[in-house]
């Protein structure tokens, strides 16, 4: 098991494989279909951002509320290809990784090879689980949005799996063709 | 005749949307356990064991399986003695659904408009279909469905020429096509015959089956069995990493059709899949 912390040095996002079992600890962010369209239209118009992209890791996620005395309610990943549109542009911007779940477009591919940055997978559905290693949860930005709002999540030891890494190897395909035919 | 005031559809299904949510049902647990049993892959056995650990957890706290908790699908099934009072009744589910997000700390994930995608902010509506049938019962059936799933899944309009084999070559290619997208493994819906909005309606309703519980006839029984087996040998495996547990169950339902058509619609759904009923 490989503990990745955040900011996500360029340098150490390099050394990171396909297949990698990793636990990530420090700041991740939250966003995903509304908020992307609302990075990228600020992007567009010369605005900043409202969090430091370079180096930052995005988690594609729409929790369910906080009950009272949590920090968060349950808090899995969405499927990534509906951030496909965006996710070079932030990529370009310094973007080093991002969480989610599904195969990815050719663009995105393209793009972490071209710029660097790393595709991690969340397990789909482990919702509660993948609560317990959030321990802080802030909203930065897009309160209008509810669940989509911009949120800063502090984990510890949140279980990802490297799916596609900066060279553009793809689990996705690779895995699925050794058990194709199979069983 | 028998009266039923709407506000006990209200509760029931408050409780309905709750549970679902927060307790995995058990023929999923055991279907889950059974393919953790069988999975070579270690990265799927990993994500399995993810998985029941997330339900257990889940159970434990009451809280959501999963953060999307659904837009609200309703099966009403009215017996035709029953005679509602006290309200309308798209009103009393709708009210039964908003109670149920707002006190299970459920997420709300629907928005009024397609386009101009503002939050209602109670998840309702809910989409509701009805059935009127012989009788003084209400069945209440309640599965809150994930869009993971939802946009994974397809119609194929077939010919009659292309027949039983072509049905099965448009599931399984449904399911490739989904990969890792939905959330495998699956729990596979397939309504075929009727029209056009027949078919959708009968694979959502297939998705309202346990797990072990198979097609009647025994041809379209054979059927699902077929069709699970070559899922499971597409390599998608849990999440789309690898592995033999791609779906753990393929539910058929079959309805009349014309002369012309040979509709096939295929309703994906994660591993979560959430159904729960109640009788009034």
């Amino acid at each position: 098991m490989i503990h990745v912390t955040t900011p996500l040095l360029k340098e150490n996002l390099k050394k990171l494989k396909a297949g990698d079992q990793v636990l990530i600890s420090g700041y991740v962010y939250t966003s995903r279909d509304a908020g992307h369209q609302r990075m990228v239209d600020q992007l567009a118009k010369g605005e900043a951002l409202p969090f430091d992209v370079v180096n930052s890791i995005i988690y594609y996620v729409g929790p369910s509320p906080a009950k009272p005395g949590e920090v968060i309610g349950s808090a899995g990943p969405t499927t990534s290809y509906r951030m496909d549109p965006f996710a070079p542009t932030l990529i370009k911007e310094g973007l080093s990784g991002m969480i989610g779940k599904g195969n990815r477009s050719q663009e995105v591919v393209k793009a972490m090879v071209e710029y660097g940055a790393v595709y991690f997978a969340a397990v789909g559905g482990a919702a509660a689980l993948i609560a317990s290693s959030v321990k802080e949860s802030t909203v930065l930005a897009y309160e209008d949005l509810g669940t989509e709002a911009l949120r800063r999540l502090e984990v510890l030891n949140f279980p990802c799996i490297v799916v596609i890494d900066s060279q553009g190897n793809n689990l996705y395909e690779t895995e699925k063709n050794k058990y194709r035919n199979q069983g | 005749m028998r009266e039923i005031p709407v506000s006990e559809l209200t509760a029931k299904i408050k409780n309905l949307c709750i549970e679902a949510n927060y307790i995995a049902s058990t023929d999923i647990v055991e279907a889950l356990n059974d393919g953790l049993s069988n999975e070579t892959s270690p990265i799927g056995q990993n994500i399995l064991n993810q998985i029941l650990d997330n339900a257990a957890l889940a159970k434990e706290k009451r809280m959501p399986i999963c953060q999307d908790t659904g837009m609200a699908i309703i099966f009403l099934t009215i017996g035709q003695e029953v005679h509602f009072v006290g309200g309308s009744l798209e009103d009393a589910v709708n009210e039964g659904v908003r109670q149920g997000y707002e006190e299970g700390f459920l997420r709300k994930s629907v928005v009024e408009d397609p386009f101009n995608r503002v939050n209602t902010e109670d998840n309702t509506p809910a989409v509701i279909h009805y059935a009127i049938v012989p009788g003084d019962q209400v069945i209440i059936e309640v599965t809150p469905k994930g869009f993971g799933s939802e946009n994974m899944s397809q119609m194929h309009m077939l010919k009659p020429a292309d027949g039983i084999e072509g049905a099965k070559e448009a599931i399984i290619r449904t399911v490739d096509e989904a990969g890792g997208n939905a959330c495998p493994p699956l729990i596979v819906g397939v309504g075929i015959g009727g029209s056009f909005e027949k078919a959708a309606l009968l694979s959502k309703r297939a998705l309202l089956r346990d797990v072990d519980e198979h097609a009647k006839s025994p041809e379209i029984r054979a059927m699902e069995e077929e069709v699970l087996n070559k899922i499971n040998r597409l390599g998608i495996g849990p999440q789309g990493l690898g592995g033999l547990t791609t779906a753990l169950a393929v539910h058929i339902e079959t309805y009349p059709t014309h002369i012309a058509g040979l509709p096939v619609a295929v309703n994906i759904s994660c591993h979560v899949t959430r159904h729960r009923k109640a009788i009034l």
